[in-house]
């Protein structure tokens, strides 16, 4: 059946699984670098932020399916538009992780590093960072993740992508084209997932491992 | 030299130092001691400038510390802190080397100082240098910590109850260790604790401070004989409860280091030993140091012969006392005999200390006065 399966739609699940991963790797990016400097600008701000998170959060439960609809109204069919809008989603766990990683850095380290007479901008590059990237970096493994399943309804705008097989298996009531598009789906998660694991475990100094 | 010329400091409203003034000589390793909320801390850290002052001035060597830029003046002072503040994210090269960096010397000089830190407290390069902190015991840590301070030769270290989360005998260790770093660096060190046995033990003179008010400054000496307000009597009297005379052991009122020779050695090389050491006398070790007795000068001069052996003339019938053995008992002992000192031996018969009237003297002190832990 699988054989069968892959004969028939082989080449268009490739091109599928492929039109995915670009949605889904350059929307984290640019999720990640919005979200990075905000997330940085925030943690200096904390009254600021404290407004500024909430309506951000609310904006979070917006489901995808609304956003990408009303967005498409403006933009049109285009890969812009479903970038856009999974950027913009992508931006809330980075944003939230790489603020609460900043903001729970331990005060006395941020004392000794001024006592040493760093700088605002050496203290964040030597010492906040540092210890804020393993959960900036959950942050994004997160993003990811979750901007893989949403990346299903760029097809809703007729604009390809693993959402392709599952809404035409629905409309056609077709199993086989419904499974064909979400376990490719699943295991690019588990794969990005796996891939970020690895990176993190690279980047992350001995001292900040645990155990 | 570090000066406070009416140095006021506010919190808002709560003024927590109204008008400190003092001088801090060069090379002087002063303690700041108080109560909690005495504003030592506070104190301390205005003098890095973590803390504003609201009025008067600090100077160093002259100079206003405000004109200073502010980073400028803090990589040439020394900090430590309690919650020792190592970065966890960096080896303990990277740490001892954080100033260094920031002052931008070359990697080599970088590598040699870094060599020789880690020498002075005896932690070798090739084992620790590229070990991350929580690799390390608390002690190891702050012995790190302090190295920190020390690695770009600042004159002035500031030192902000650095041992105090350490346990007795660790603490006990890097005091004697931070002691010998200060009579060799020749360094000014602030250095705030709550702990009056720290403070004698460590201070050249010593800042009393209550309510932001210096209630007394002075050596440990006159802060102990003459304490000039009863919040310091007081203050001196919590530390001694804590201890019973009749607890007491010989191990806690013996002098542990000890001059033993060899039976081998030769009645000339003794005599010769102890003339460079100006004592009277000495303990006579086998070969696996187990205790054999006393040889004193007298002795030597009296029956030695040129080239003979030590062990031929020792007087072996002399009193000693295990080391768990009551102090008073000993004391009693020690006071009926003729002898300059008791000897204290381990239960294998190896020499564990001795007690002399010196050592007696300031065991009794600290009792008065409050011993070396517990507070």
């Amino acid at each position: 059946m699988i054989v069968s399966f892959l004969n028939e739609y082989g080449s268009a699940l490739i091109t599928a699984i492929l039109t995915h991963i670009k949605f889904v790797v350059i929307s984290v990016s640019v999720g990640f670098i919005i979200a990075f400097i905000l997330g940085i600008v925030l943690s200096r701000l904390p009254k600021l932020s404290s407004i500024v998170i909430p309506i951000l959060s609310v904006f979070q439960t917006i489901p995808g399916l609304v956003f990408i609809g009303v967005l498409f109204l403006y933009t049109g069919i285009q890969d812009l538009t479903v970038i856009i809008a999974l950027s913009i989603y992508a931006i809330f766990p980075i944003l939230k992780n790489t603020y609460v990683g900043l903001i729970t850095v331990d005060k006395t380290l941020i004392e000794a590093a001024r006592g040493c007479g760093m700088n605002k901008f050496q203290i964040l590059i030597r010492v906040e960072l540092p210890l804020a990237s393993a959960a900036i970096v959950s942050g994004i493994r997160m993003s990811t993740i979750y901007t893989v399943s949403w990346a299903v309804l760029a097809a809703m705008i007729g604009l390809g992508g693993l959402g392709e097989f599952i809404y035409r298996g629905i409309d056609t009531n077709d199993t086989a084209l419904i499974v064909g598009g979400a376990i490719p789906a699943a295991l690019l998660a588990l794969a990005f997932g796996f891939i970020i694991d690895k990176i993190q475990d690279k980047l992350t100094p001995r001292g900040l491992k645990r155990e | 030299m570090i000066e406070f010329k009416h140095v006021k400091k506010a919190y808002q409203d709560n003024v927590v130092i109204e008008d400190l003034s003092l001088t801090i000589n060069d090379g002087e390793f002063i303690c700041i001691i108080g109560p909690s909320g005495c504003g030592k801390t506070t104190t301390l850290k205005m003098i890095n400038r973590l803390n504003k002052i609201n009025d008067g001035e600090i100077l160093i060597d002259g100079e206003n510390i405000n004109n200073i830029e502010v980073n400028k003046l803090r990589q040439g002072i020394g900090y430590v802190i309690q919650q020792i503040g190592l970065f966890p994210n960096m080896t303990v090269a990277q740490n001892i080397s954080v100033v260094p960096n920031l002052l931008k010397w070359g990697k080599e000089k970088i590598e040699r100082r870094v060599k020789e830190l880690l020498k002075l407290i005896n932690m070798p390069y090739d084992e620790y240098a590229h070990k991350y902190p929580r690799e390390l015991s608390g002690g190891q840590q702050q012995r790190i910590g302090v190295l920190r301070a020390l690695a770009a030769n600042p004159p002035i270290i500031l030192m902000d109850e650095p041992f105090g989360a350490l346990d007795p005998i660790t603490r006990d260790i890097l005091q004697d260790e931070l002691k010998s770093i200060h009579k060799q660096l020749k360094k000014t060190i602030v250095f705030v604790t709550h702990d009056m046995d720290e403070a004698v033990k460590m201070a050249d003179r010593i800042i009393f401070m209550e309510s932001g008010n210096i209630l007394q400054f002075a050596t440990p000496e006159e802060l102990l004989n003459k304490p000039a307000s009863p919040i310091i009597k007081e203050f001196l009297g919590k530390i001694s409860y804590s201890h019973n005379a009749n607890d007491l052991t010989c191990a806690d009122v013996m002098r542990t280091k000890v001059f033993t020779v060899n039976r081998k050695r030769k009645t000339l090389e003794c005599i010769n030993m102890m003339n460079q050491r100006d004592i009277g006398s000495v303990i006579v070790v086998d070969d696996d140091d187990k205790f054999m007795g006393i040889v004193t000068i007298e002795t030597i001069k009296e029956k030695g012969v040129p080239g003979a052996l030590i062990e031929e003339i020792l007087d072996r019938d002399v009193k000693t006392v295990l080391i768990n053995h009551n102090a008073k008992d000993a004391f009693d002992e020690f006071y009926d005999s003729k002898l300059d000192y008791l000897t204290v031996l381990n239960r294998n018969k190896t020499v564990a200390g001795i007690i002399t009237k010196t050592s007696m003297a300031k065991a009794l002190a600290s009792l008065v006065w409050g011993e070396n832990n517990d507070s």
